[in-house]
């Protein structure tokens, strides 16, 4: 080879220098380190939020759901400007608007669909499966989701309710059986599911190529897929809040099985999308585990213990499980402990991070938690001084700390406050 | 008058004990064959329900129950109250002596509503009347509920970050009215701290239900 210049590296159309080459490597490193519970070479900071790029880069947050350029954008020009060590996939959070309406989903309000412009995405917290059809569920979660939870959650799937009981199609069963596909609202539906799908594509495509450009110019994705806990997968988006509450009366046996069958198959999804995205991290927001929600007894009993097996499953499958704990999770520390150490990313919201560290040191590296209220409405001294304080009392005591917010950067943060978040981390931590 | 405790019926003392321990296919079947079969007194059933839902209130303060608790506890006591309520009309008996009347509502923008419906909830076993107006409430209806109710206490709840500046606006609004003297504002949600009770103006914060009960006694007046 007679040419000497440094090696070019195209990531997608996007060249990728030598100098942002090695950027790329040495954040990602430091993500990876701390998850090893090793030392990296300074504090990594994390990105992440849902409609702060608006805010910051002067668009609608309805833009942010609807327009792919002005949403790349901004969402690039973020990252270029705070150098983050780790990005949430921001796009794929807010930048769904055209298939979401063409799904017609119901689960929720976002900007530009039943909630204002300038206003975040709400869920609707309804019971999508009923007491009754833990039976369904169990027997048969494929037809259960064909002709039941898919049509209620979305009208694009609406005529699928139509289609027959898949199992029982054989030999000229088979012939006969068929003919719900040829009514019109089931072709309808197969249509409408089409051009959301391809309008996913054209939202996906989109994400890739501004995964690519943070790439080339140096900054990776602090996780790739997500996943959920199954408890929080059945309260969430089947039972609703209340219905579950219920149910660990009414119905715990059944439960139980079906947080038994969730945890399975959102392992082989999770394991499937985080090697598709080809990244170890998979980030995991965790909605029902806070001290005020369960007693420590019906979390070990129901919360946990389906959690704890999807951790272990996706640990063996050499990916590194990053729970955010919402809310306040002190109580369930000791508890959570329980699993191998140096393969997780324990994320907490309003648990103190002080104690976090205290009891989970040695097992899992931390990220957080600068309050919501101090960022959205403190000043940039006091944000520098929230910093400080986790610094000093947890990254320079040994602790794997990644720095962000308690849930990422919320919305309506004033820019400054988040200049001042990466700028302390860089002054008292490298 | 209510029949003291010691003048309850063995029945009436497991009524009590089944349905502050969360025995509900035990509670529901004697709650109803109580009103509708050996026709007790249908206040006098709902007093037996209050005096269970004392006990669920302590263990949830004492840390032994949690929400599901509250939500089955709250349940239970819709149904013997459907059941009981027309009883009651039917006889024409109803008023209760109240501590004094909370109004309580979700801010504008947010449509979290299960942190309110326990604060409701909690009030309303320990003794207050409380009327709740619902999610997303404008600044308006706040105000015209206010004149309408005159409440000692308005709760404002929201989950949101953005019900940070909803709540500083309706509570901004109270002061505009000249109205904010009439009463106490309390504030709660899951990101709600002093920093927000601090930038909303509002009188006091609380982190669950257990503190905006506290609260409302203390500025009522109510032994602890």
């Amino acid at each position: 080879m007679s040419d000497t210049s440094p090696a070019r590296t195209m990531i997608g159309p996007y060249e990728q220098t030598a100098a942002a080459k090695a950027a790329y490597d040495a954040r990602f490193e430091r993500l990876l380190a701390c998850a090893r519970l090793e030392q990296p070479d300074r504090m990594p900071v994390a990105m992440q939020s849902f409609f702060w790029p608006a805010t910051y880069g002067g668009i609608t947050y309805k833009e942010l759901m609807y327009d792919y350029d002005k949403a790349k954008k901004v969402c690039f020009d973020v990252v270029a400007e705070f150098e983050p060590d780790g990005v949430y996939p921001l796009l794929m959070g807010t930048n769904m608007g055209r298939s979401l309406e063409l799904l017609d989903f119901k689960q929720l309000q976002w900007p530009g669909h039943g909630v204002g412009d300038m206003q975040p995405f709400q869920y609707l917290d309804r019971e999508y499966m009923k007491a009754e059809e833990y039976d369904d569920f169990l027997f048969d979660p494929t037809g259960f989701y064909l002709h039941t939870y898919l049509p209620r959650v979305a009208g694009a799937f609406a005529g699928l309710a139509k289609l027959p009981d898949f199992p029982g199609l054989h030999y000229f069963r088979l012939v006969g059986g068929i003919r719900p596909f040829a009514l019109p609202e089931v072709r309808e539906s197969f249509e409408q599911i089409v051009a959301a799908a391809e309008e996913t594509n054209r939202f996906f495509a989109n994400h890739v190529d501004w995964v690519q450009k943070i790439g080339a110019a140096g900054f990776p994705l602090i996780n790739g897929g997500n996943s959920i806990a199954p408890y929080d997968f059945i309260a969430d988006y089947f039972r609703g809040a209340t219905g579950m509450m219920k149910d660990l009366f009414r119905h715990k046996d059944k439960l139980k099985q079906v947080l038994d069958k969730a945890a399975v198959f959102i392992a082989r999804m999770t394991i499937a999308n985080a090697k598709a995205a080809q990244h170890p991290i998979v980030f995991i927001p965790i909605h029902w585990a806070p001290d005020a929600f369960m007693s420590p007894k019906q979390f070990e009993e129901f919360w946990w213990p389906s959690f704890r097996r999807l951790m272990i499953t996706l640990i063996e499958a050499d990916l590194i499980p990053m729970p955010l704990w919402e809310a306040d999770c002190t109580k369930r520390l000791e508890v959570i402990k329980d699993i191998p150490p140096g393969k997780c990313i324990y994320w907490f919201e309003r648990t103190d991070m002080l104690k976090a560290f205290e009891v989970l040191g040695d097992r899992v590296a931390l990220r957080g938690n600068l309050s919501p209220s101090l960022l959205t409405t403190g000043t940039p001294d006091q944000v520098d001084a929230a910093v400080k304080q986790l610094v000093d009392g947890v990254w320079r005591k040994g602790g794997k700390l990644i720095l962000d917010g308690a849930f990422g950067i919320p919305d309506e943060t004033p820019t400054p406050n988040v200049r001042a978040m990466f700028d302390a981390a860089r002054k008292y931590a490298g | 008058m209510a029949k003291p405790a010691e003048q309850w019926t063995d029945e009436e003392r497991q009524l009590v004990e089944w349905l502050a321990d969360m025995n509900e296919d035990d509670a529901l079947p004697l709650a109803k064959r109580f009103l509708l079969e050996d026709k007790v007194d249908p206040m006098h059933v709902l007093d037996l329900c209050r005096a269970a839902m004392d006990i669920v209130g302590k263990r949830f303060e004492e840390g032994e129950y949690f929400l599901p608790e509250l939500v089955l506890a709250g349940e239970m006591l819709d149904t013997i109250g459907a059941v009981a309520k027309p009883l009651v009309k039917a006889a024409g008996g109803g008023a209760v002596q109240t501590h004094g009347r909370v109004l309580i509502g979700t801010v504008h923008g947010d449509l979290h509503d299960i942190g309110k419906n326990i604060v409701t909830f909690m009030l309303d076993i320990n003794g207050f009347e409380v009327k709740d107006i619902g999610v997303d409430v404008p600044v308006q209806t706040f105000i015209d509920e206010i004149k309408a109710y005159q409440p000692s206490v308005v709760g404002l709840s929201g989950f949101l970050t953005l019900a940070f500046d909803s709540m500083k606006e309706t509570i901004g609004a109270f002061d505009a009215a000249g109205m904010r003297s009439g009463f106490k504002v309390m504030i709660g949600g899951g990101q709600i701290d002093e920093t927000v009770r601090a930038y909303t103006g509002a009188d006091a914060f609380g982190v669950n239900a257990v503190e905006a009960v506290a609260l409302c006694r203390d500025w009522m007046g109510v032994a602890q």
